[in-house]
């Protein structure tokens, strides 16, 4: 006999949706985290996509510490010098249900671990779990220090680095091309000032992307975002990219910060925080093996990630994957069989949802992102077009089509590499 | 236009120190298999620098990122998370 229907490890949304999930069906179900609170330990750089946590929890939009629902979307190719952006307001977006929020995830996770105790989980709090407790290679628990506890089914949400996944084998060592670093820093900036300097109203917010510049030709790019009275601010760089060029991630933010399109934009403003994350960046076709005998492996730690340069997605990804393990072990908990063979329709619950199709859509993305030229060369191309268009000389304007022409020569593309880049990203995005 | 070091940055953050590190490094790898040290410049927290030739780390700063571990292509670094309710507490996240 089991001490629990499961024991979940890490309290991020992917673990505490579990835990919600199976202790409102009336499991008996343990969170153990390894911060203080829910939270603690946790970092995002992007906006939590509503859709499946409404399913989870319909009133999370009244409840949840969520900082701004954002309508407006930046995407922006930056140099040295200039900023090109594409600029997308939509209406829609700020009528309920929202699409997507800011949120803080020291608060927001917090909040999920109190749902899920107001549910029946338990929760403790500042205990590490060192490994998994395994018979004949099945998981039947989880070690910290003097302790064991038993649980029919583990649920590993201990985030990207899973060292339970590892230990279960069902991971290899960490692979650089599959993973990012996250560098961040939030900043306070009165609510008055940034309302102003962003034109929101109420609690509207607005998200940028940037490529280019912010990563200093390495594969990734900058976040941007408003919170209700802060700025997150931050790279996303691939860490086999940023190992080859030998650039510093907290020296490329500081440039970054600096830029004369960012520096207004976070003038006055008070270092709050800083903090740093290694994303799942893989994408499709990095994904391991998410179960095996007694054991689930959930948002991060099963590198639930999307990127496709326009959004980056984990949270969604990580509360859906939450919840289909919850229902894939309330099955396993009616037949009475926790084998690989029962939890396997966790994969196939994963693959019939949204998390895998929309991973397998972008599948291509992770290695589109990595070419050169993205980072460098089409930046430049843009800078040079609309230089020119905009520039006015003394000597007569040539058409478009001629500077266009100009600009691509001095970028260094060549036709043959744009008409395969034009298909790939038609292609994988 | 903050302009702070990484140091300064740290500084801000809220840590439960431990006083047991948590980062361990094989200075045998590291003088024999190493080529780029990425450790030294990819750690946004600068957790790690060098002297006398030997690698040196202040685990206190560690933001528990995992680049390093990710980053060290040659296994040099023995990383844990530091023991529950120590290292890095986040407020906002």
């Amino acid at each position: 006999m089991s001490d629990y229907d499961a024991i979940v490890v890490g309290a991020g949304p992917a673990g505490l949706a579990a835990a919600y999930r199976l202790a409102k069906a009336g499991a008996e179900v343990l969170v153990i985290e390894r911060g203080s609170y829910p939270g603690a330990k946790n970092l995002s750089g992007g906006l939590l996509f509503g859709r499946i946590l409404r399913e989870l929890i319909p009133e999370f939009p009244q409840e949840a510490p969520l900082e701004r629902h954002i309508n407006r979307y930046i995407l922006t190719f930056m140099t040295k010098d200039s900023t090109f952006n594409l600029d997308f307001k939509g209406q829609g977006f700020s009528q309920e249900p929202h699409n997507g929020y800011s949120v803080l995830r020291a608060k927001f996770d917090r909040w999920l671990g109190e749902k899920a105790e107001e549910a029946g989980a338990t929760l403790i709090t500042n205990i590490k779990v060192d490994s998994l407790l395994m018979e004949n290679n099945v998981v039947k628990g989880i070690v910290a220090g003097e302790e064991e506890m038993t649980a029919n089914v583990v649920i590993a949400a201990d985030g990207v680095l899973s060292f339970l996944a590892e230990q279960a084998g069902l991971r290899d060592r960490y692979n650089p091309a599959n993973f990012a670093v996250g560098v961040k820093e939030l900043i306070g900036l009165d609510r008055t000032t940034l309302e102003e300097r962003f034109g929101l109203t109420g609690n509207e917010g607005t998200e940028y992307a940037m490529l280019g510049y912010p990563t200093k030709g390495v594969s990734g790019g900058a976040f941007f975002y408003t919170n209700a009275d802060s700025i997150s601010v931050g790279l996303v760089m691939h860490i086999d990219h940023t190992s080859s060029h030998q650039v510093s991630p907290s020296e490329v933010l500081e440039d970054f910060l600096a830029h004369p399109a960012i520096a207004p934009l976070i003038r006055g403003g008070k270092v709050l925080e800083y903090g740093a994350h290694v994303v799942p960046e893989g994408g499709y076709n990095a994904l391991q093996k998410l179960f095996t005998d007694g054991l689930l492996v959930v948002g991060d730690a099963a590198g639930l990630g999307s990127n496709n340069g326009f959004t980056v997605r984990g949270m969604d990804l990580a509360i859906a994957s939450g919840i289909y393990a919850a229902d894939t072990i309330l099955e396993a908990k009616a037949k009475g069989d926790f084998s690989a063979a029962t939890l396997a329709s966790y994969k196939k619950k994963l693959e019939d949802s949204f998390v895998l199709k929309d991973m397998k859509t972008y599948a291509g993305a992770a290695a589109f992102m990595k070419g050169d030229r993205l980072f460098n060369a089409y930046p430049k191309l843009v800078e040079g077009i609309f230089t020119s268009i905009y520039t006015q000389q003394s000597t007569p304007k040539e058409n478009l089509l001629k500077s266009v022409l100009k600009a691509r020569k001095e970028s260094g593309v060549t036709y043959m590499s744009l008409g395969s880049d034009v298909w790939k990203a038609v292609k994988n995005l | 236009m903050n302009g702070l070091s990484v140091p300064e940055k740290l500084s801000i953050n809220k840590y439960e120190l431990d006083e047991s590190p948590h980062i361990k490094v094989d200075q045998e790898i590291c003088r024999k298999r190493c080529q780029n040290r990425v450790c030294l410049f990819i750690c946004p927290a600068k957790v790690y620098n060098e002297q006398n030739g030997e690698l040196a780390v202040d685990h206190a700063g560690c933001l528990e990122c995992g680049t390093c571990l990710v980053a060290c292509t040659q296994k040099a670094i023995d990383w844990q998370y530091p023991a529950g309710g120590f290292g890095i507490v986040y407020r906002n996240g």
